[in-house]
């Protein structure tokens, strides 16, 4: 079981602010997963050959298959003049609709070439909007990398959801985070077994799904770079439930005794509901963290969810934390995991990464968390690593993933014990 | 602007990436926003190198636009040198930073850097990564390559392979062997491998090997006009190629032509009786010129398929590529839309395709083997062992990846004696593949039919039959039988058209 919370978290320590070269994805990235969540939307970035690239590079091969997602690469012509890129883009539109008729939704995505040359996106989402409802509803946000860090483009994207929602007095809870469909299935199940029926997500899978806003939703965040969204949806008029993330045993009951709190659920039946679960969670945990037990971390920034993984690895797997380095930190967000992190890293916000890089060659951690650009590098160096975006690419939130997302972790250190190259003796 | 799902080349400061991860002691300061670092990970991830690329990145945000990007650049530039200490630096803007015209070069000139500091002027909205990579390399030698005296012995230097690039590594070690063979040394190989100390020494060499038109043909341009070295035109892929190289290389040096042939295996594999089952098998071929005008040659002329259709995505080597059509009595498919590639893949229903890793996905979707012979490619195509394209071993190497995605010969008359066996059906595909032998798309036939419908029906007894014909060879058959109806003015197509169209055929 977890130690209690400590006495003084980290929320008031001092955080080294850092402005260097940043080795962190732009916010196109988060299409590749969001195309696979909303099931009728097309994501249509507007952009060079560059974004292009990174969007193949990052999905590899793994959908291959006529993805619902396009890049519009501008060429010399669009950038001469501005009227025709408007027309242009119009055209390109009004061509993938014709062809994928089940298409619902477009997003069409800013990044770093159009809002140099300030493209205008809202006025073009605009006018495809009206030309296009019902059947097609058109939204625009911004991707670019010189705005969003990686996962800053979920946040972009459903922020720019919210302003359409209609407009709703039901008593209701709404989930905000892509996850992937498994684990949110068991987390609909986890809250109707609690008795909190009147649930909905976002994003929804589908245009059609009624989602629906208003002053008596309460929302729950599952994923910590969600800022923007939050304060979408605090101007909608919906509450907030802070409270640390669904991530291991301790971040899921912590995570649904604030939900279980805002609707009244009494303690004997919530211990009821989640006994078996928390049991399940914590020894699944507690065998991945064998290998974890008394080493240390040291995390790179990428996704955001460096400090809610620390809190995990530190208080659920007996590691201890050396650094924990995070793009961008929301305080609103993020503030109960730094109450439960206890005092000893250092934190730090944004990157200068060839300097991170000594830090952490000097203090030659037991686990690296990093990047795909740094992975085999530092592997290459002795440094055993983990490398980031697997993180947000695989099932990890709530009891029944607790022991996989240690598992994710204690990986890498049990494959090196594995592996014996040298002659036999 | 064009609508692009998946593309075959990067940006063209990928293709500079691609030089400077290539060589040693080189840095790269790229002006870009941080999102494009993210080409850091096909170095590091697709080619598992276990260095970073020698790139700093200036990754400027959004609030700095406003302020002073240029100012940015120059800590950054300088920052690089402090720490890593190259002997020269290549500067230059991706898409972005083109945008905001902070002009790199001019102001890394200003700096006074105690190295040499070549700026790089990439087109990145019109141009593409192998350009760039052509352009980098051209500009390094230009800047860096002094005429000299020529070495005592016949040497040569390497030109064109480089980070990224389909088995560079492993054609490296053949050709320097085989040039080895003749008594010829290397003096430089670049990019890859060589620093840019080396780079001046380049006109020590007797003659240029241009090992990939692609990204090395500025370079060896200029060391003709301003070091009077030739270069050879001859890319050494497949046995034919191979020994035109070397008696190009002959006519270069003086030497005597010297091939060990004792380790190639292609003709007698290709000669022996199990390979009688590959006559005539309609190959479609795509991917860079270089690559697809060498497969070509060895497709026909060394393994004996028909090539029904190639294609290139590099519009610089397009006149190439459709003279080479036209040789083969093919029309050429110049685009980088593999849509576009993979709607003619469709329409020809070739037995094999030769091409990128896009095409290994239009093959899997369509039910079509797919061997690899060019970039772009992914993590499978940087193998462990040593498998090169160029040389003896490349021919061999070459022989075995084409033919193992075939269903072998006597394994071909067996599905066709036995069709029906609920084990030993077609679509289970070749058996030596295992578990990877994957099914094809749920309907194979339905992404074919569209093409016939229209003009000809077929009747239920002859599609019945039709799916009788194994799977490798039933797109084909369809085919046939369709060209034969129609050039009858048949509009129905019976048993008897299908029995009818195969005599026709036979061969
Ligand atoms: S950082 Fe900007 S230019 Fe680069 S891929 Fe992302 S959006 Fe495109």
């Amino acid at each position: 079981m977890t130690a209690p919370a400590p006495a003084t978290g980290c929320r008031d320590v001092p955080v080294l602010a850092e402005r260097g070269q940043q080795e962190v994805f732009c916010g196109l990235t988060g299409i590749i997963w969001l195309h696979r969540k909303i099931q009728d939307a097309f994501f249509l970035v507007v952009g060079s050959r560059t974004c292009a690239h990174l969007l193949q590079s990052a999905a590899g091969v793994m959908i291959f298959a006529e993805p619902r997602f396009g890049t519009a690469i501008l060429e010399e012509t669009d950038l001469a003049g501005l009227a025709d890129a408007q027309e242009e883009l119009e055209r390109e539109v009004d061509r993938l609709l014709s062809r994928r008729p089940d298409i619902r939704q477009l997003f069409l995505v800013g990044s770093c070439p159009s809002e140099v040359i300030k493209l205008d996106l809202s006025r073009a989402a605009e006018r495809l909007s009206a030309r296009y409802a019902p059947k097609v509803r058109v939204l625009n946000y911004s991707g670019s990398g010189i705005e969003t860090t990686f996962t800053e483009g979920e946040d972009a994207c459903l922020a720019a959801m919210v302003p359409a929602l209609p407009e709703t007095d039901r008593r209701q809870l709404i989930l905000v985070g892509a996850l992937p469909d498994v684990v949110e299935d068991q987390a609909l199940d986890l809250l109707s077994k609690l008795g909190i029926e009147d649930v909905a997500v976002l994003p929804a899978r589908h245009a059609d799904s009624g989602l629906a806003i208003g002053p008596n939703t309460v929302f729950a965040l599952t994923q910590p770079f969600l800022g923007g969204t939050l304060a979408a949806l605090e101007r909608r008029g919906a509450r907030h439930i802070p409270a640390p993330f669904p991530f291991g045993e301790e971040g899921t009951t912590a995570w649904l005794t604030a939900v279980a709190r805002e609707f009244g659920v009494d303690q004997a039946h919530f211990d009821a509901v989640t006994a078996a679960p928390r049991a399940r969670a914590a020894r699944a945990v507690a065998r991945a963290a064998e290998d974890l037990r008394d080493r240390s971390v040291f995390f790179f920034p990428d996704s955001q969810l460096e400090i809610p993984l620390a809190r995990f690895l530190t208080r659920e797997c007996g590691m201890r934390a050396i650094e924990v380095g995070t793009p961008y930190i929301h305080r609103a967000v993020v503030g109960p995991e730094l109450d439960l992190l206890d005092r000893g890293p250092l934190l730090t916000e944004g990157q200068d990464v060839e300097r991170q890089l000594d830090r952490c060659r000097g203090t030659r951690p037991g686990l690296t968390v990093c990047g795909l650009g740094l992975a085999n590098p530092l592997e290459a160096e002795g440094l055993a690593t983990k490398w980031a975006i697997e993180l947000v690419f695989t099932p990890v939130h709530f009891y029944e993933q607790a022991g996989d997302l240690a598992g994710l972790f204690s990986r890498p250190l049990r494959r090196r014990a594995a592996l014996r190259l040298e002659a036999a003796e | 602007m064009k609508l692009s799902v998946w593309t075959y080349e990067g940006p063209p400061h990928v293709g500079a990436l691609r030089v400077a991860t290539a060589m040693k002691g080189l840095h790269y300061v790229l002006h870009a926003p941080q999102g494009d670092t993210y080409a850091d990970l096909l170095f590091t991830m697709i080619e598992r190198r276990n260095h970073r690329p020698p790139v700093t990145y200036t990754t400027f945000q959004a609030r700095d636009l406003g302020a002073d990007t240029a100012q940015l650049f120059k800590t950054a530039c300088l920052a690089a040198y402090d720490r890593f200490q190259p002997q020269a630096m290549i500067v230059g803007a991706s898409c972005t930073a083109e945008l905001i015209q902070d002009d790199p070069g001019g102001m890394a000139e200003t700096m006074g850097l105690p190295v040499p500091v070549i700026p790089l002027d990439l087109p990145s909205y019109q141009r593409k990564e192998n350009f760039g990579a052509d352009e980098t390399l051209f500009q390094l030698v230009r800047a860096l390559a002094r005429p000299m005296d020529r070495s005592a012995d016949v040497t040569c230097n390497l030109i064109g392979p480089t980070a990224l690039g389909f088995r560079h590594r492993d054609d490296i070690i053949e050709l320097t062997a085989l040039l080895g063979d003749m008594g010829i040394g290397v003096n430089v190989c670049a990019p890859y491998g060589a620093t840019p100390q080396d780079l001046t020494r380049l006109g020590a060499a007797h003659f240029n090997v241009l090992m990939y038109p692609e990204t090395g043909e500025a370079a060896c341009r200029w060391m003709t006009r301003e070091l009077g070295q030739p270069y050879t035109r001859t890319v050494p892929i497949g046995v034919g190629a191979t020994r035109d190289f070397l008696g190009e290389v002959a006519a270069l040096t003086g030497r005597s032509v010297a091939l060990d042939e004792s380790r190639l295996r292609l003709p007698w594999y290709s000669a022996s009786v199990d390979s009688t089952y590959l006559t005539g098998k309609r190959v479609f071929i795509f991917g860079d010129g270089t690559h697809v005008a060498s497969a070509a040659r060895i497709a026909r002329d060394e393994m004996g398929f028909e090539v029904a259709g190639l294609g290139c995505y590099n519009r610089e080597q397009a006149r190439m590529i459709r003279a080479l059509a036209r040789e083969h009595g093919v029309e050429a498919l110049i685009t980088e839309d593999y849509l576009e590639v993979e709607a003619r893949i469709a329409e020809l229903a070739p037995e094999m395709i030769l091409g990128t890793q896009m095409e290994r996905h239009i093959g899997k979707r369509l039910g079509i083997p797919c061997a690899v012979i060019s970039a772009p490619v992914h993590v499978q195509d940087f193998p462990a062992r040593y498998s090169p394209q160029m040389g003896i071993e490349g021919a061999n190497v070459i022989f075995d990846t084409w033919v193992h995605p075939l269903v072998m010969g006597l394994e071909e008359h067996l599905l066709t004696m036995f069709r029906e066996d609920f084990e030993f059906h077609d679509d289970a595909g070749a058996s030596h593949h295992g578990a990877a032998a994957t099914p094809r798309t749920p309907d194979p036939d339905a992404a074919e039919a569209p093409d016939s419908g229209g003009e000809v029906i077929w009747l239920d007894e002859a599609e019945r039959e039709l799916r009788k014909v194994p799977f490798f060879v039933r797109g084909k058959a369809r085919r046939n039988t369709e060209t034969y109806a129609s050039e009858r003015g048949l509009t129905r197509i019976g048993l008897d058209t299908l029995y009818d169209a195969k005599a026709h055929y036979a061969r």
